[in-house]
């Protein structure tokens, strides 16, 4: 299975009937895709809109209705709009359940780098930081390690998005967690042992007596 | 409330000028003032707007005609004009988390001095900050954010000026409608008093001092 499409899968399976949602740009926007169509999630995207539905079909997309990289969507049923004080209200007051992020670097105790790389990618925060500062519950979904060099570091070299430690890292490789503020391997991925995931991270990983396999 | 063509209203705006625009990645800004200020060459403009939209679209174009010499944004990674000149030292640039930016207009725009908010504490963001503890926990303080002139696109407009915007196009629009000294507006539709119902007025007639007349 393509290592992304793991990621989405098994993150998914944290989403719950009610919760209000944040996807960001890249691996976490697929995360949609795999949420059963049971599930009732509200998903914001942080332009202005709670109650984004798929990409409109042909011919179907409008100027004013863009996700927050300015795409076109749709809106379901139910859909809310409102204006950025309002829609960044949501996010640092506490109101949205999960955000998932993208990740370059978490550290051993959580901590999060995701918008810059010094001298050579300054985009910009855009809306990360709010976001790891203030949702209930931060995800960050990401490879477990680009150009064979680990992405769970013992401590971020670049610049972080928040004080905050994130509450679960889901890769190609592992699920992570930071119980008691230390990084634990909570599941392994499908065909992945312990000792491989080990030998590709950086950061001290304490593993329990028992490591799952992810239900994907 | 004032209806104006839009070259008189962009003729008012002198270079050198701070300038708030609307608009969320080119969705909902508004595009007939940019085109105009372009043609104008109003160069030097400090700009405060979310991002840098692309090339040729939104406030991208002023970037490709190198009108703006300050600019503060949150995001400016799809516009590859604007990070050459931001690497270049052609334009200097304050990045603000998006929230913190919408929160310091917001101040600007309703008389505060500023704002205590828990982004950026113990990040880069925080250098030069005042950190202030309330019942333990760490905020910075983020001071208000005003312009001389904001540039506002909606969606319907009554002969009065009141406004209503669209979907993903309203974004930073009333807020900025509420923080600059003048307020310029360009919209969709002209409609008669009383199509906008009182419940559906987003910004209020008296905030608009310009409205662009259409045709």
């Amino acid at each position: 299975m393509d290592p992304q499409i793991i990621i989405a899968r098994r993150v998914a399976k944290e989403l719950k009937s009610g919760n209000l949602v944040n996807l960001g740009i890249g691996i976490p926007t697929l995360v949609a895709n795999y949420v059963p169509a049971d599930l009732k999630v509200f998903f914001q995207s942080e332009n202005g809109l709670i109650g984004t539905g798929p990409i409109p079909e042909q011919g179907m997309a409008h100027p004013t209705l863009t996700d927050a990289g300015g795409r076109p969507i749709s809106a379901l049923p139910g859909a809310a709009t409102f204006d950025s004080a309002m829609s960044f209200g949501l996010i640092r007051g506490g109101h949205v359940d999960i955000t998932v992020l993208g990740g370059l670097q978490v550290d051993a105790h959580g901590l999060l780098a995701n918008w810059m790389i010094p001298g050579k990618m300054v985009p910009g925060m855009g809306g990360a930081m709010d976001l790891v500062s203030g949702a209930k519950r931060v995800i960050v979904a990401m490879q477990h390690a680009a150009k064979g060099k680990s992405k769970i570091v013992a401590k971020c070299s670049l610049p972080l998005t928040s004080a905050r430690p994130v509450n679960l890292v889901v890769t190609d490789m592992a699920v992570i967690g930071f119980p008691g503020g230390k990084a634990t391997l909570l599941e392994t991925a499908p065909g992945i042992s312990i000792g491989e995931v080990l030998a590709v991270t950086e950061a001290e990983l304490t593993v329990p007596d028992t490591v799952p396999e992810m239900q994907i | 409330m004032k209806a104006v063509s839009v070259e008189e209203a962009v003729a008012m705006i002198p270079a050198g000028a701070s300038v708030m625009v609307g608009g969320f990645m080119g969705v909902g800004t508004p595009e007939r003032l940019l085109d105009e200020l372009v043609r104008q060459n109003k160069s030097g403009l400090s700009l405060i707007c979310n991002d840098a939209a692309i090339p040729g679209r939104g406030v991208g174009k002023l970037f490709d005609a190198a009108l703006v010499a300050k600019l503060t944004a949150t995001h400016i990674g799809l516009n590859p004009k604007a990070q050459q000149q931001m690497l270049g030292n052609q334009i200097a640039v304050d990045l603000v988390p998006q929230g913190t930016f919408v929160e310091r207009i917001r101040a600007g725009g309703c008389g505060l001095g500023g704002v205590l908010t828990p982004t950026g504490v113990g990040t880069l963001v925080a250098e030069g900050k005042r950190q202030i503890e309330v019942d333990g926990q760490s905020f910075l303080l983020e001071t208000a954010l005003r312009a001389q002139y904001a540039l506002v696109h909606a969606f319907l407009a009554d002969y009065l000026g009141n406004l209503a915007y669209a979907l993903t196009a309203r974004n930073f629009n009333p807020i900025m409608a509420m923080a600059a000294d003048t307020v310029i507006v360009t919209v969709e539709n002209i409609v008669p008093v009383g199509v906008i119902a009182p419940d559906h007025v987003m910004t209020p007639a008296p905030l608009v001092d310009y409205l662009i007349t259409n045709g």
